[in-house]
């Protein structure tokens, strides 16, 4: 039994009772409905400041439910319990299977409703200034509102159907905020591949979920994860002994499962929606795509951790999935000229490392090391990331293009934006005292004790992330000032307050965010972990980041020729990288060449020939049949019953000689 | 006796009541304008629905040749509220139309015998509900009458639907040799899996497989949708095939339970066919009524897998998905063929920009395409959901997953239409469309429908309450 239940209501760890607890996801929900009906019509640019304030409500209570689980009701005996503090039983789907829509409070759960509601309405704020102006303001807030929602109730989620619901809303409702801009064809196209990427991705989950469904009889996480947990359960046995292919089903489920995961957060190869969804308005990346969509995947797989820890085979996947991803991510990241593609590579290269730190944990105790570093680097990447992107849009926002070669020179013109994007950058590089020094050093040790390559992984993609960050920030705001001094002429500036204040209320997270003691609240089993930072340990990641700080300025600094010296030098390597290891390319030619020629070709032929041909006369396949009987009818209806009779002759064939 | 006459048939009296007044007026006078009559049947439909949910009881009649309980009661009242949506829907298109009396009496004479195949006892009853159910529709696929399309459906309709009658029929007599018996009950307890006995059963679903349009009994389909006016095919595509799909779990469940390997074998070969084959012609439709045509088809697909699950749970969730079938596919013909009426326009293409002067008819049609590809918060996200996890309750994942790889691609085409109407530029869109009272009213029925179906837990554990246990 390794995941305690607590079975009560516990009505005043929720601000307000249940209703205020309820509050949390519904009122985006009423938000959206709000906005969504009547914003157009009556709201105007007032619907900015209506969102704003409904997220500011959530965020209050959310931290409000925060203080009261980790300071007040939360740690029973020493451990942070499982609460289910609200539970309201929606269907029973047969006398066995109920499905329930409820809350349940965990430290990840209680983690993930502070990040994503603060992040969030840090995005909100931003947007009134950044989308000011925009025809459909009421609307994008109000996607906004919906998408708020369905992330809050998918953390919340207690049981597989609720989050399996709430993981297909914030499919569809990232959907419509990335193709927000409808008119752009490459958003349209964007929204479309995101949407259909990370559904293919959901099969898996499906499939995943009603394995472990079907073997464990029961939806509710809790239970399920009692009982595939414990060795002796008549379950687990079950689970356990079937298998498929070499694998038990309990592998199978695990890896499904960990596929829907992959699928949202970007991990390899199920990555190549995430940067073309940059297309999408950049604050909606931020929330996107930096902070709560993204680590879905990543809360998924530890949602299920206590049942992944179970199976080695399924976690080593989950490991090397991470791993590949963190480091081809960055490898990439170093070759992009657009900044928010540059973005999307380094966020898919974090959200490795949170991966592969989950996979090499284990559970309980010292070895859980891994799970808590992973949720502290969650925790941590979410302030700086999101700081990252809204710096970004802010860049943007004057600049009105995406592309390095366009920027340089904009720290006078940009001040806080500088600072803020400077710090930010620190602590993705891992420098010490900023917050992503503290994560990732936990990651590294974890990973350190429990598999070397991993680590060595690890440590060369925090190099080349401190690289690409700092690529990023002197080519933005030092390099050459042709165009900063441009626009200073033209009297650009800044931005308004709600732009900026958002960026320094980030940034100073960014800055202290490591000092939370996630440690001491967030573990796999509950009980507060001690962790020191070793300073011998910490060194060579912290010196290998400042020679990759240290690159970036010797080759974009300044204005030179040097970065193409070597881009030239490097040939075919620094190609490969910049195409992005041509992995669109390969699934261009899977689906364009395979797929097409032999199922879209067949089917087109079996469409012309054979419906199409028997509807509009005589076609190369009927050809012959019509030309038999010729004068006596159109022909084509003998076909029809010619292929009716077969099929059942056919089947009948297959029943009683094959199946019997 | 009497009273039970009555009342156990109290669906079948009503509707055959309705048919008689039509008549009455028909043989009375001509005078009528057809906005009064389209009116009067628009209510009289309204009053069959909502008496249809009272004075339920259960009972046998005729020697079992009849039979009913709630659960069949409930599977009529969603067939009489599918009929009522359509009568609204229908409205713009025979407002004009000569022979509006006929169309609604052929069109009710089918839903009788829906009916009384539903409430079959027996398979010769059965048939005759079956044959009463088809042969009308023959007639009224022919209803655009200068459209040489239409009478081409109707022809290829009633020579499929004979050719599948025959089989069906020979089915059914090699099963009286084999048994000795066509009375449902007894049935169940002669059969045992001899191989002519399997071979009689393969002709018998080979008949449900040309109803449903299962592939590879679905080559009629295209055409004949395409070509009969919109409603008679948004009759036959959600009307007719729920009507089959309830007697076909039924039967399943019940009758053939002994042979449950052989039918599942045979649920499966289909579903996997059907799914595959619906998707991939669906994707390449560029006529929007071929489009749901073969979208349905793949929706047939889904429900096998429901049904192979081959417990209450399976049952429940097929009556369950009917329902939401019928809002979901209904809102979409809905306004495809409200667009087709009143502008001509059935493309694709044409869609194109058509939220720019059309929001309203817009959102519906996306609400309904989106209820149909499963996503939530829509009624068919769990109608879906719950197909699949009833078709997960036999452990075989591989269908499992093939279901889950098609409802992508499904999720692929519906977003190609959705994105016409809102995204794609077009130089000159569909007008703005003024939209008479009724169909609008059955517009809204049916994306309340999709709403609240989905929501209101309290549809599917009362259907669950009702339904057949295996």
């Amino acid at each position: 039994m390794k995941d305690i239940l607590l079975q009560i209501t516990m009505a005043n760890i929720l601000p307000f009772g249940e209703v205020g607890g309820a509050l949390i996801p519904l009122l985006p929900l009423a938000t959206f409905v709000i906005l969504g009906l009547f914003g157009r019509k009556y709201f105007k640019s007032f619907a900015g400041i209506l969102g704003t304030l409904s997220i500011l409500i959530v965020t209050l209570l959310s931290f409000y439910t925060a203080y009261h689980y980790f300071f007040v009701e939360g740690k029973v005996d020493g451990v942070f319990q499982k609460i289910v503090a609200l539970k309201y039983t929606w269907l029973e789907f047969s006398p066995n299977v109920s499905i329930d829509m409820g809350i349940v409070l965990d430290p990840i759960s209680v983690m993930m409703i502070v990040v994503v509601s603060f992040v969030s309405l840090m995005v909100h704020i931003f947007s009134l200034g950044y989308m000011e102006g925009e025809e459909r303001f009421a609307t994008y807030y109000a996607f906004l509102s919906l998408f708020t929602f369905s992330m809050l109730g998918l953390v919340l989620s207690s049981n597989i159907f609720q989050i399996y619901m709430f993981w297909e809303l914030v499919g569809v409702s990232s959907y419509l905020l990335i193709g927000f801009y409808f008119d752009k064809p490459s958003a349209v196209a964007a929204s479309k591949k995101a949407f259909i990427v990370t559904r293919f991705a959901d099969l898996g989950f499906l499939v995943g979920i009603l394995i472990l469904a079907f073997y464990s009889g029961t939806l509710d996480f809790g239970v399920l994860i009692n009982k595939l947990t414990s060795i002796q359960s008549p379950e687990f046995i079950h689970i356990t002994s079937a298998s498929f292919l070499g694998a038990s089903m309990l592998t199978w489920g695990l890896t499904l499962v960990f596929i829907g995961g992959a699928g949202k957060s970007a991990m390899f190869p199920l990555h190549i929606w995430l940067p073309d969804a940059m297309e999408g308005p950049t604050p909606v990346s931020a929330l996107i795509h930096a902070a709560t969509m993204v680590v879905a995947g990543v809360f998924l797989v530890a949602r299920l951790f206590p049942v992944f820890s179970v199976d080695g085979t399924a976690l080593n996947i989950v490991a090397y999935t991470g791993a590949l991803s963190a480091l081809l991510a960055a490898i990439i990241a170093c070759t992009q000229t657009d900044i928010k593609r540059v973005l999307a590579y380094s966020t898919m290269s974090q959200i490795g490392y949170m991966m592969f730190s989950l996979g090499v944990s284990k559970y309980g105790g010292e070895n859980g090391l891994g799970y808590m570093a992973s949720m502290f680097h969650l925790f941590t990447h979410a302030f700086f990331k999101s700081l990252l992107f809204l710096g970004a849009g802010a860049v943007i926002h004057v600049v009105h293009s995406n592309e390095m070669k366009d920027m340089g020179g904009l720290r006078k013109l940009m001040p806080i934006t500088h600072i803020t994007f400077l710090i930010a950058c620190l602590a993705i590089a891992g420098i010490p005292i900023f917050s992503g020094f503290f994560s990732k050093e936990e990651i590294l040790l974890a990973a350190y004790h429990s598999n070397k390559l991993i680590y060595v992984v690890g440590v060369l993609a925090s190099g080349l992330t401190a690289f690409y960050m700092f690529r990023l920030y002197f080519s933005i705001f030092w390099n050459s000032t042709q165009n900063a001094d441009h626009l200073m002429k033209h009297g650009h500036g800044e931005g308004s307050l709600t732009i900026k204040w958002p960026l320094i209320i980030l940034a100073v997270c960014a800055l202290l965010a490591g000092f939370v003691p996630i440690a001491h609240w967030v573990t796999s089993d509950g009980v507060p972990l001690e962790t020191h930072i070793d300073i011998g340990f910490s060194t060579l990641p912290v010196l290998l980041a400042l020679a990759g700080i240290g690159l970036a300025s010797y080759l974009y600094k300044t204005a030179n020729t040097r970065p193409q010296a070597i881009a030239h030098s490097l040939g075919g390597l620094y190609q490969t990288a910049y195409k992005k290891f041509y992995i669109d390319e390969i699934y261009l030619f899977i689906t364009k060449k395979i797929i097409f020629n032999l199922i879209g070709r067949p089917a087109a032929w079996i469409d012309k020939n054979i419906v199409d041909g028997l509807m509009n006369g005589l076609a190369a396949l009927t050809g012959k049949i019509s030309e038999l009987i010729k004068g006596l009818q159109s022909g084509k209806l003998q076909n029809y019953t010619l292929y009716f009779f077969g099929g059942a002759l056919g089947l009948a064939i297959i029943l009683i000689y094959f199946l019997q | 006796m009497g009273t039970d006459f009555l009342i156990l048939m109290k669906q079948e009296w009503m509707v055959i009541a309705i048919i008689f007044i039509l008549m009455f007026i028909k043989i009375g006078s001509n005078e009528w304008k057809n906005e009064r009559i389209l009116n009067l049947v628009n209510i009289l439909l309204l009053i069959n629905f909502i008496l249809g949910l009272f004075w339920n009881q259960e009972g046998t009649l005729f020697n079992e040749m009849y039979k009913t309980n709630p659960l069949i009661v409930a599977e009529k009242n969603i067939l009489s509220l599918g009929t009522y949506i359509i009568a609204l829907q229908a409205y713009s298109w025979l407002k004009n139309h000569q022979h509006v009396l006929e169309f609604y009496i052929l069109l009710l004479s089918t839903l009788v015998g829906m009916f009384f195949m539903i409430s079959a006892g027996n398979l010769l009853m059965f048939y005759l509900g079956l044959e009463l159910s088809s042969i009308p529709l023959a007639a009224i696929a022919n209803f655009d009458l200068e459209k040489r399309k239409s009478s081409e459906a109707a022809f290829k309709f009633i020579i499929s639907s004979a050719f599948s009658s025959g089989l069906l029929l020979f089915g059914i007599s090699l099963i009286y040799g084999l048994t000795g018996t066509l009375t449902f009950t007894e049935l169940s307890q002669h059969l045992n899996g001899n191989p002519l006995e399997i071979f009689a059963f393969v002709l018998f679903i080979a008949g449900f497989g040309f109803k449903i349009s299962a592939v590879p009994f679905h080559l009629w389909t295209a055409d004949v949708y395409e070509g009969a006016p919109v409603s008679v095919t948004s009759y036959l595509s959600v009307i007719s095939k729920g009507a089959v799909l309830f007697v076909f779990v039924s039967i399943l469940y019940t009758v053939f339970k002994p042979i449950a390997i052989t039918w599942y074998n045979i649920l499966f070969i289909l579903s996997v066919l059907t799914m595959i084959i619906g998707n991939l012609f669906a994707i390449r439709q560029q006529n929007l009524k071929r489009f749901l045509a073969f979208s349905s088809i793949a929706q047939v697909g889904f429900i096998l897998v429901g049904i192979s699950g081959a417990s209450r749970e399976g049952s429940a969730s097929v009556v369950y998905f009917v329902l939401i079938y019928v809002f979901s596919n209904l809102g979409a013909f809905g306004v495809v063929g409200l667009v087709s009426a009143l502008s001509g326009k059935e493309n694709i293409d044409d869609y194109k920009s058509f939220y720019k002067n059309n929001p309203l008819l817009s959102w519906v049609l996306a609400i309904s395409l989106f209820s149909l590809a499963g996503i939530p918060p829509t009624a068919g996200f769990f109608g879906k959901f719950f197909l699949l996890i009833s078709g997960a309750g036999q452990g075989n994942y591989l269908l499992i997953t093939i279901a889950a790889l098609n409802m992508i691609v499904s999720l692929y085409y519906y977003l190609k239409v959705i994105k016409a109407i809102f995204m794609d530029p077009n130089d000159n869109p569909i007008e703005k469309l003024a939209i008479p009272a009724s169909p609008k009213l059955a517009l809204f029925i049916c994306v309340a429908g999709i709403v609240l179906t989905g929501l209101m837990s309290y549809v599917y554990e009362y259907i669950y309450s009702l339904a057949t246990s295996f």
